[in-house]
């Protein structure tokens, strides 16, 4: 059972500030310039409360780039491998949504799936989770849709929970939230009486995602995905900014001496996804890679990986610059049929 | 927008055209591309202040062109690419016809000629705010140039939006999608966001119609159009020569003259 205590605005501050002078880094949703983005987080006031960061906080995790080891040549054809140790700076996710939090799962049963991805569990192992319940949502949200909700507790280790009298209700979900705790006891207070929250936002579900795998079975050869993609400009927008993409690329850097090899996001919308070195590509055409991301999200991993690829958190629609709406998309799959 | 939809319809009922590339509705206010096929669907075509993005981007996509005779809703940015994709052999005039509303009153352009003569009584206009924006980094000294790009070019994560969303990005296989060899680093790091940005506006200086739909396109909000709307104001000053005036080639960047001002090139 988790424990619950409640926290003023002045004591989330203090929490803020305790974190970061423990030596672990702090990184929330933070307004700049009109777009909400995960940086460093200093104070309460700073903390965007409401509205979707534009980029997920996947890169505390699965960076943009990362390098994976070097090499170097030593005459002849002796090559030297050098091992490169992930950088797990020790963070904290400060005040991101449940869906973000939710998505951190979804990357876990991928780089975990057959080997153990070193540079990913040592940064996930050092990575706390700080969850905002949403009181607001944008109709490019559709957490309902994919059974979770604006209050999710899911792979948050600690869930705040905004009290209509000003402060937060705190859920201690995990270890990890615990240790949280302990390193700042007095900004936590025991929860006397009723938590008296602000209404979690109202999300209407626009489609069933279990009902949307079934009804996909049958729909690989529709003419649904060349119609949905034909505006889609092929670029990577929507991959990039999705919590849960996992595609990645990788690329040697190399002169005559010396090289790395990098880990790269990849992104099923561009043109040459899986194009093989033949010059063949099984998904030559954008309605096929449109399929693509569809498939994968909702029908490949819940079959393969018992969860689904998706968290709803409608990034990837806000940041299409073609208004490729996924909500609209999915029910409409979801409808037809 | 009633003559629009009326003409767009006696288009498509007639068989002149097989597709009519416009805007509809989007998502909250926003408009989004839309493809109309069939006389019945023209009442979903938008024509207002919010439709902002240049449409000509689809004039070169194979399963858009592949529906046959194309007509385009078209803002000026959109006229000015059709001619310049019409001037690098990338359009034929029987292909395209383009719909625009100027004055209040829709003009049915069928020919380049036509376009020509229109984009010519357009006077160019770069928003006020980017004027002033390019204004404020023509001040900076080279170094508080560098630190501003260096800031705005660390969100990149080269998803290309600004790319896919150009329409004199049409090529199928980009320089940047190379790796064997590898021109510019693939990867999203300092100096592979720097190179590629700084490659995409050398390669639409001279080319580029100023439409700004890379920046509006950017998920980020990095300003990568001021890039190509400035390198294009150099070509501008120096060569007197205007990407998306003419259907003809005439371009700076790759013409060879006899009477060059320049004598090394003689």
């Amino acid at each position: 059972m988790s424990e619950r205590y409640t926290l003023t605005e002045a004591a989330v501050g203090t929490l803020i500030d305790t974190i970061a002078k423990s030596g672990r880094r702090v990184l929330g949703p933070k307004l700049v310039a009109n777009r909400i983005e995960i940086t460093d987080l200093k104070t309460f006031a700073e903390l965007a409360q409401d509205g979707q960061a534009v980029v997920s906080a996947k890169g505390v995790v699965f960076p943009k780039v990362e390098r994976l080891f070097k090499y170097r040549f030593e005459g002849g054809k002796t090559i030297a491998l050098d091992d490169v140790e992930p950088n797990a700076q020790p963070t904290v996710l400060f005040g991101v949504r449940p869906c973000e939090a939710r998505a951190f799962h979804a990357l876990d049963v991928v780089f975990n799936w057959d080997s153990k991805d070193k540079f990913f569990n040592a940064r996930m192992a050092n990575t706390t989770v700080v969850g905002m319940a949403c009181t607001k949502a944008d109709e490019s949200c559709f957490c309902t849709s994919i059974g979770s909700r604006p209050d999710d507790t899911q792979d948050s280790d600690i869930l705040l929970s905004p009290r209509k009298a000003g402060g937060f209700v705190a859920e201690v979900l995990t270890e990890k939230g615990k240790v949280l705790v302990a390193l700042a006891k007095d900004a936590f207070q025991p929860l006397a009486g009723n938590a008296e929250l602000i209404p979690p936002a109202t999300v209407a579900p626009a489609f069933d995602a279990k009902d949307l795998q079934q009804k996909l079975a049958a729909k690989f050869d529709s003419p649904l995905w060349a119609e949905q993609s034909l505006r889609c400009i092929g670029c990577g927008a929507c991959a990039f900014v999705c919590p849960t993409c996992v595609c990645f690329d990788m690329q040697d850097e190399a002169d005559t001496k010396q090289g790395q090899r990098l880990r790269s996001w990849d992104s099923c919308g561009m043109r040459i996804f899986t194009l093989h070195a033949s010059g063949h590509n099984p998904r030559d055409k954008q309605s096929q890679r449109w399929r693509q991301r569809v498939y994968h999200k909702f029908s490949y991993y819940p079959e393969r990986l018992g969860t689904l690829g998706c968290v709803g958190c409608g990034k990837c629609s806000r940041a299409c610059p073609v208004d490729m709406n996924l909500k609209q998309h999915l029910a409409e799959a979801a409808s037809k049929g | 927008m009633e003559d629009l939809n009326n003409k767009a319809k006696q288009l498509l009922e007639s068989g002149a055209v097989k597709v009519v590339i416009g805007y509809g509705k989007g998502t909250g206010d926003t408009r989004r591309p839309i493809f109309v096929r069939a006389a019945e669907h023209t009442g979903d075509l938008v024509f207002d202040a919010a439709c902002t993005q240049n449409l000509a981007t689809y004039l070169t996509k194979a399963e858009v062109r592949a529906m046959g005779k194309m007509a385009i809703v078209a803002i000026p940015s959109t006229l000015r690419s059709i001619l310049q994709l019409a001037a690098e052999k990338q359009l034929r005039e029987e292909n395209v016809l383009a719909l625009t509303v100027l004055d209040g009153s829709l003009r049915e352009l069928a020919t380049f000629a036509a376009i020509e003569e229109t984009v010519a009584t357009i006077p160019d206009a770069i928003s006020n705010a980017d004027q002033q924006m390019i204004d404020k980094l023509t001040a900076m000294s080279v170094s508080e140039r560098r630190a501003f790009w260096a800031a705005e070019l660390n969100r990149c994560v080269k998803c290309y939006a600004c790319r896919s969303s150009c329409p004199m990005c049409y090529c199928e296989r980009c320089t940047m999608d190379s790796n064997r060899p590898q021109w510019i680093p693939v990867a999203s790091h300092a100096v592979g966001n720097l190179e590629y940005h700084m490659v995409r506006a050398m390669h639409l200086a001279g080319r580029c119609v100023q439409c700004g739909t890379c920046g509006a396109a950017c998920p980020v909000g990095i300003p990568v159009h001021l890039l190509t709307i400035f390198a294009e104001g150099t070509v501008r000053q120096h060569f007197g020569q205007k990407g998306g005036a003419s259907a003809k080639l005439d371009y700076a960047m790759t013409t060879f003259k006899p009477d060059d001002k320049e004598t090394f090139i003689r």
